[in-house]
């Protein structure tokens, strides 16, 4: 069968199955199981109730623990034990995880994903907000934010196409048709650069694509944040003769530091899971390794599901705080 | 209100110019690409693309009509034609008739040729061969010139990598392919996550507040724990990779989002809208589909185009649970990690190629970032 066709039929079943579902597991309930008439209507109807809201949760609350619960425990459950030639699992306790911290790569990786934890959260707030800071009194703002909001559209694949072609190195003797290597050596630089393969300052030039694609997520939420702050506020410190960049380092940016702390936490999770990029551009080579891009090259080049399970485990202990944050914040929003 | 940008121009224009170069920078790098991909190999890798936007001068190397088109005038034998091919507009600023020579005559003057005859060479490429004698040999002479060749562009590389049958670099396949993951792993979520959205905003049982809260944590959960366990899953129940399993996947990924944005949109509705329908005698399942569905479609679409670009643009979750070593159910993604690999100095594939990918979610962008923006400002956890 044609994948279209497959793709269509799924559709179908998908969307009524699901309509399916909530219709008649709803009629099912009313009519047949607990019936609002006869002598029990007015329990019938509480019972009914009490059901009715898990009928309307089951299916999303299954999807989540299969999907995103289970396999939380079942990674640490793989991260203990190895598996045995000819099947079967066997307990080896922190094995896995002494042999990740004997392998300078996981260090190289940890160290690097360090960097991009330090610098693409902050370089991207602060892009975001500058842009923001400046966009918002200018006539033709909108149209700047959207072009600078457009490569959060763009995939981190095509984002790494798009920049390696800027990195691009040509023989000293060639014409250089990356951007980067022909204003280095319009600037006086002496020869063209291969910059991907430059250890440590590669990294940056890996990250900064990823800061490229995400000060415009920062930018349109520092934006909203910007225009929410109290008018009087800034017509108070202006009266009171404030400059432009006292009004905004002292009455904007206090105002709106919960908002930057929310964009700084989001950005970080992505730098967290950032493997794309890495592995599209350089494969870790180079001294470029990052934690996500490690656990793929464990689990599926080296086979090795033990340490592949024991890195993903690593990231989502270095997720945990900004999950426990995150949590709490919401909980004592709805109270 | 007196505002920063507008008490001193010298401030105003240093804001105007900051603002134009900061969006040059961050468009410049994709419009690289994008003008590499109308180019031809040759061009993209003797010349920067944005020598592409200016005419550009080159040397070139070109031959005039063969001998045996040539006619008798009044005695002399003559050749005439045209240097360049049909439709190409060049301007001859120097040429010669030997190759250490590109320069030795302007447009419009004669050269003697080293086999016997003349040349006169226009600015516009027209050339006049005059001989007394006959000319002989089977190729045409070989005239040396340097010219100004306005921008060129072609559509060719599109051609090759959309619609070539046997070409190993065609995305066609993979477009589809990229399609039938996205389609369905858009539209299920959203229709599961809404119902569960509906009873955590608007329905009253024990554990409410803790499911919500668990909604929030899983919210950040690195999907990259999920891969091993999902794949030994899917391997265990028979789906194996396949279609099925990269929907179920996105479904169950995209799902804390999509219950989360959908959940504090719905919780934003007016209280007396429901309860006056619940007092009418209307059941759960009616006011949910014919009330709170049409009531929440800003937010539904919100989420339906970040998952339409999550799922667009995803790798990682492809390569775990879709492509298999027949190669069949490749998507574009996968298709350009490939092409850098095996290609990666052929930039007017890749180029193309990674164009052709980033063009479908680039319309959506620009279409729909409306609904983007609220989704971005709704799906922040505060």
């Amino acid at each position: 069968m044609h994948p279209a066709i497959q793709g269509l039929l799924t559709i179908a079943i998908g969307v009524s199955g699901c309509i399916g579902y909530f219709y008649l597991s709803n009629q099912v309930l009313d009519k047949i199981l607990f019936p609002a008439r006869g002598p029990n209507a007015g329990r019938n109807i509480n019972r009914a109730n009490m059901i009715r809201p898990w009928l309307f949760l089951f299916p999303a609350l299954a999807a989540l623990g299969l999907y995103l619960a289970y396999p939380v425990v079942e990674t640490l459950r793989l991260s203990l034990t190895e598996r045995v030639p000819g099947g079967g699992y066997e307990w080896v306790g922190l094995d896995n995880y002494a042999q990740m911290v004997a392998e300078p790569k996981f260090w190289e990786a940890i160290r690097n994903n360090m960097l991009w934890l330090i610098v693409v959260p902050a370089l991207s707030t602060a892009f975001g907000l500058l842009v923001a800071q400046l966009t918002d009194r200018i006539r033709w703002g909108n149209i700047a934010k959207s072009l600078i909001f457009m490569p959060m559209a763009i995939s981190f694949v095509g984002a790494s196409v798009i920049w390696k072609l800027v990195y691009d190195t040509r023989p000293v003797e060639q014409d250089q048709i990356g951007m980067l290597n022909a204003l280095y050596l319009f600037f006086g630089g002496s020869e063209p650069q291969n910059w991907l393969t430059i250890p440590l300052w590669n990294n940056f030039f890996l990250m900064i694509v990823l800061v490229w694609i995400q000060t415009g997520f920062a930018m349109v939420i520092l934006s909203a944040a910007l225009r929410g702050i109290p008018e009087e506020t800034i017509e108070a410190a202006i009266l009171d003769g404030a400059s432009p960049f006292q009004i905004f380092f002292k009455i904007k940016v206090p105002q709106i530091k919960t908002t930057i702390l929310v964009v700084w936490t989001t950005i970080t999770i992505t730098v967290l899971k950032v493997f794309d990029i890495v592995f599209a551009m350089t494969n870790g080579q180079w001294e470029t390794q990052v934690l996500a891009n490690y656990m793929f090259d464990k689990l599926f080049r080296a086979n090795d599901w033990g340490v592949g399970s024991a890195s993903a485990m690593v990231i989502m202990l270095l997720v945990t705080p900004i999950l426990v944050w995150n949590v709490r914040n919401a909980r004592k929003e709805m109270e | 209100m007196s505002e920063i940008a507008g008490t001193r121009p010298a401030l105003r224009w240093a804001v105007h110019a900051s603002v134009l170069f900061l969006v040059v920078l961050w468009v410049v790098p994709t419009l690289g690409l994008f003008i590499s991909s109308f180019r031809t190999a040759d061009q993209i890798a003797t010349s920067g693309w944005w020598r592409a936007i200016f005419p550009s001068e080159q040397n070139l190397t070109l031959r005039s009509a063969a001998p045996d088109t040539q006619v008798q005038e009044n005695g002399l034998y003559v050749i005439e034609g045209n240097l360049f091919d049909a439709g190409t507009k060049a301007r001859i600023s120097k040429w010669g008739v030997s190759s250490r020579e590109f320069d030795a005559f302007e447009p419009g003057q004669t050269a003697e040729l080293r086999k016997g005859g003349t040349i006169t060479v226009q600015a516009n490429g027209d050339y006049r061969m005059e001989n007394s004698e006959e000319f002989t040999g089977s190729r045409g002479t070989r005239v040396f010139v340097t010219a100004e060749l306005p921008p060129e562009f072609t559509l060719d590389n599109y051609h090759k990598v959309l619609l070539a049958e046997d070409s190993t670099d065609s995305m066609a396949k993979a477009f589809f392919n990229t399609l039938t993951v996205t389609i369905p792993a858009t539209i299920i979520p959203i229709l599961v996550a809404a119902f569960a959205a509906y009873a955590l905003a608007w329905m009253d049982f024990p554990g409410r507040a803790l499911l919500i809260a668990a909604v929030v944590g899983l919210l950040v959960v690195p999907l990259q724990l999920a891969l091993i366990p999902l794949l030994k899953f899917h391997l265990n129940i028979g789906i194996g990779k396949g279609y099925l399993g990269v929907w179920l996947a996105h479904t169950g990924f995209g799902l804390p989002l999509a219950i989360y944005l959908l959940r504090n949109y719905m919780a934003g509705l007016p209280r007396d809208l429901i309860e006056n329908a619940r007092v009418d005698g209307a059941t759960e399942f009616q006011i949910f589909t014919k009330l709170i569905l049409p009531l929440s479609f800003p937010a539904l679409a919100s989420f339906a185009i970040f998952q339409f670009l999550w799922t667009w643009n995803d790798l990682l979750v492809a390569k775990v649970f879709l492509i298999d070593a027949s190669g069949e159910t490749t998507v574009m993604t996968n298709r350009i990690v490939e092409l850098l690999g095996t290609r990666g100095g052929n930039w007017e594939i890749l180029a193309t190629a990674a164009f052709v990918s980033i063009a479908v979610p680039l319309a959506v962008f620009f279409a729909m970032q409306k609904y983007l923006v609220r989704g971005l400002l709704a799906g922040s956890v505060k």
